[in-house]
């Protein structure tokens, strides 16, 4: 048994899927997330256990819709697909095979299906043509803060002339070839999740990474209809950008050794106290962007308002009190009822003048 | 945000209240506005679920989708909707005034203003004023005639809404945050009932309190267009279930009504609390121009005129941007020279100061650059305690006199110099009251209210093929009235 295992107690490892890891690397300095992540805890279940459910959930009426748009895409052998990879994309595909990897023979265990998930597309990169064209629900590991964790399947590798694609259906619609600015940018990091896996996968088989392209095939609903429609979104900055955080992120290793011995964050066998404290011990880094992505954000933000953590006023206003770590030491400064350290001279002074001249202009 | 907003954020933490961060209010309201509050399915691009719109706090309308998958059930909607809304708008069209201008032109002496919680109403109202404006009233897919004339509006006042300072279309969150900072971030503040709590909190809870507890879903709905999640599990989905099985929409009525009607509360709140600050000076003129965009596009609709094109051509949208940045321009130097609160954030930032002029040297005469005759150009040096970051040459303009055209020749320690360049009458000697006095505290700023000028565009006729070329006008044709709507 790992400390991993012995944090998450009895329960059964969750899976990562590209949102977490998205979000994970939205916000790298968080050691508790990436903790609760990389043991696998179910952070929605310990979120509600220690009173603060998560201020999110999914609607089953977008649920239902998502569902039947992806099944609509993939109908007849993935029959529209194709057609708007032909069409749309103006590619020339002559002969399309799909196979589909969300089990093997029957058997969903993760290991079996990754080891075919590399098989077959290690098969089709070095056979070309003809070894087949779409591979839907391909299971792909990562290593996130030096850990390998499984891939949720949500996407459709594709191949063509030996380049491979990612195919990512998303049912939010692109209205007048417009489409929601959050959604789309959000569909852009998971998918920059997929194709960093992906490129990992080719390496360690020994092949060209880059034969995974940066271009990621959106396919979406177009106008107000059922129709999909595909568009090709460079994700390269994306890519980037999760490269780097991924690197940055701190290694699990290093957290595991600053924990007390024998701590777990069991929600099975202990008063709900008990993880509360457990959970605490591990420092987090609030953000109010948290409070869309993380389970756990109530948690932490509850935690930042008691200790007047200017995180709860968001990044920005953090920044502009010039980076000062708590409300009451800001206002301490403004007023000159703190004295400032040498870091803080100068913030002090501008923090001074902008109560004077607020105070003046409110009076 | 300014360092200015998150002090009073910080502020408003401590002493458990929002803060101002203005001192006048910078936004029109109406004596009659319209507040609507839609709602929409979740996972659909655009399918209306309810809305409770009306202008009489006590006496709002609902009005629903009991089935919203339903395509017919939406345009009936659609046309309720319109049965509310285009009597309002149509209201206005009547009464006009004459503007005194070079051309003397007539303008509309008040005009529509709609009011929604959030962003994300905006943006609704913009979705729907798009999904019906192409409709017909005969064809194979006819609706009701009210239905593209509302689409229309909707389409007009969303446009509006994206033009800084107009005030056709507001959303209630932003409307409060230009005025009063929370102690939560600017993201929570895009709830109106949690940002509301802050700004005046039930008798006997602070603000941080009473933000907790408007984060119940149950007491507080969402503000929309997005209802909550369980909502649709628990309460929506059985509904509409017993609409399909009974045809009766009781069920789904009062299931929404139970959504609604919280926010419409808030909203008429936040109305209040708006109504109590003073006007700014400027919000007439804004006002102004957004009856001017009404009247025109009155007399547009009159004349038949076609919905908007799905996409703009390359020169009206290069000439839209102009518009949107010159009003952005003006929007903000007027919102600081109205308000001192406001110019204490450019007064932080540098690109403003505030101060005892000690010095003037009125009768100074050069000849200026590219003239041939002295003209007075007063020196005035002003004493300042603001942390100037400006460099000379830089053009300044004042709340004394909004016109008068400045720049900063010299700044030496705390003094700043600055030259006089017009706006003193014709005579060889500045006309009095034209020029600061010794001993008169005021306050210079980098903000031009004239909004700059719109670059010289060629006619839509002459587009470069740079650009496309000359854009065919759009005509509305039989697929964009009949396109899908599932």
């Amino acid at each position: 048994m790992t400390r991993l295992d012995t944090l998450r107690g009895p329960a059964a490892p969750l899976d990562h899927n590209a949102r977490t890891i998205a979000a994970l690397a939205v916000n790298p300095g968080c050691d508790r997330r990436a903790l609760l992540d990389a043991a696998g805890i179910d952070k929605q279940k310990t979120a509600t256990h220690l009173g603060y459910p998560a201020p999110f959930g999914q609607s089953p009426f977008a649920i239902t819709r998502a569902k039947s748009f992806d099944a609509l895409v993939k109908a007849n052998g993935c029959a529209h697909l194709l057609r708007l990879l032909r069409h749309t994309l103006g590619l020339s595909i002559s002969e399309a095979s799909y196979s589909d990897i969300s089990d093997v023979g029957g058997n969903d265990n993760h290991q079996v299906r990754h080891t075919r998930t590399r098989a077959l597309l290690k098969r089709a990169a070095t056979d070309g043509e003809g070894a087949g064209t779409l591979f839907d629900h391909p299971l792909l590991k990562l290593g996130v803060a030096g850990h390998q964790v499984y891939l949720e399947p949500a996407i459709i590798a594709f191949q063509i002339e030996g380049r491979f694609h990612v195919v990512e259906i998303k049912s939010f619609a692109v209205i007048d070839d417009q489409a929601d600015a959050g959604q789309v940018a959000a569909a852009a990091r998971q998918s920059a999740v997929y194709v960093h896996a992906l490129r990992a996968l080719f390496a360690s088989e020994g092949l060209d990474p880059d034969r995974v392209s940066h271009d990621v095939v959106l396919v979406c609903p177009k106008d107000f209809a059922n129709h999909p429609t595909a568009t090709l979104l460079d994700v390269r900055q994306q890519l980037a950008a999760l490269d780097r955080q991924l690197s940055r992120l701190t290694r699990i290793d290093r957290i595991l050794d600053e924990l007390p011995v024998g701590i777990t964050f069991d929600i099975e066998t202990q008063s709900p106290d008990e993880p509360s404290k457990a959970v605490s011990t591990v420092d987090a880094r609030f953000a109010p962007e948290c409070l869309s992505s993380c389970e756990m954000a109530l948690f932490c933000r509850a935690e930042a308002r008691d200790s007047g953590s200017t995180d709860m006023l968001g990044r920005t206003a953090r920044d502009e009190l010039g980076g000062v770590e708590s409300i009451p030491t800001a206002l301490g400064l403004a007023d000159g009822s703190r004295s400032a350290s040498p870091e803080q001279t100068e913030i002090a002074e501008q923090l001074r003048y902008v109560r004077r001249i607020y105070t003046e202009a409110v009076a | 945000m300014s360092v200015i907003s998150a002090y009073a954020r910080a502020l408003a933490v401590q002493t458990g209240r929002a803060q101002p961060v203005a001192t006048v209010r910078h936004v029109h309201l109406s004596a009659t506005p319209m507040v609507f509050i839609p709602l929409k399915l979740a996972g659909e691009a655009a399918a209306p679920l309810a809305a409770l719109v009306g202008t009489d706090p006590a006496n709002p309308r609902l009005l629903v989708v009991p089935q919203p998958r339903n395509r017919d059930l939406r345009f009936a909607f659609m046309a309720e909707l319109a049965d509310v809304m285009l009597p309002y708008v149509e209201s206005f069209a009547g009464v006009t005034e004459t503007v005194e201008a070079k051309t003397p032109y007539e303008r509309s002496s008040d005009a529509p203003q709609l009011l929604v919680p959030n962003r994300g109403g905006i943006a609704f109202t913009k979705l729907l004023g798009r999904s019906t404006r192409f409709r017909r009233a005969d064809g194979p897919y006819p609706v009701h005639p009210s239905v593209p004339v509302l689409g229309q509006w909707l389409t007009f006042l969303a446009e509006r809404a994206e033009y800084a300072g107009s005030s056709a279309l507001v959303a209630m969150t932003e409307a409060l945050a230009l005025h009063w900072a929370t102690g939560q971030s600017p993201m929570e503040d895009a709830n109106l009932a949690t940002q509301l709590a802050w700004i005046a909190p039930p008798a006997g809870q602070n603000g941080p309190e009473a933000a907790l507890a408007a984060e119940d879903p149950l007491t507080s709905p969402p503000a929309g267009p997005e209802t909550h999640p369980d909502f649709d599990g628990q309460v929506l989905d059985h509904a509409i279930r017993a609409y399909e099985t009974s045809s009766s929409p009781a069920q789904v009525r009062e299931a929404l009504r139970t959504q609604l009607e919280p926010t419409w509360t808030l909203m008429w709140q936040a109305v209040r609390l708006l109504r109590e600050l003073p006007e700014a000076a400027t919000v007439d003129a804004r006002w102004a121009k957004d009856r001017d965009q009404f009247t025109r596009e009155t007399a547009r609709l009159a004349d038949g005129g076609f919905p908007r094109g799905r996409i703009d051509g390359a020169v009206s949208a290069a000439i839209r941007l102009a518009d949107l940045e010159s009003a952005l321009q003006t929007y903000e130097a007027q919102r600081a020279f109205d308000d001192p609160l406001v110019m204490a954030e450019h007064r932080v930032a540098g690109k403003a100061f505030s101060g005892e002029v000690v010095a003037v040297d009125a009768t100074r005469r050069i000849v200026p650059p590219g003239k041939t005759r002295a003209a007075p150009r007063p020196l005035v040096t002003i004493r300042t305690s603001d942390p100037v970051r400006l460099s000379p040459g830089k053009r300044l303009s004042s709340s004394r006199n909004r016109k008068q055209k400045t720049e900063i020749v010299s700044i030496a320690g705390d003094l700043v110099v600055i030259q006089i360049n017009d706006q003193m009458g014709r005579g060889s000697t500045p006309a009095p009251g034209s020029v600061p006095e010794v001993g008169e505290i005021v306050c210079y700023a980098e903000l031009d209210p004239s909004g700059g000028q719109r670059p010289r565009l060629p006619s839509g006729e002459d587009t470069p093929w740079t650009h496309g070329g000359p854009p065919t006008p759009y005509v509305p044709t039989d697929e964009d009235a009949q396109e899908a709507w599932s």
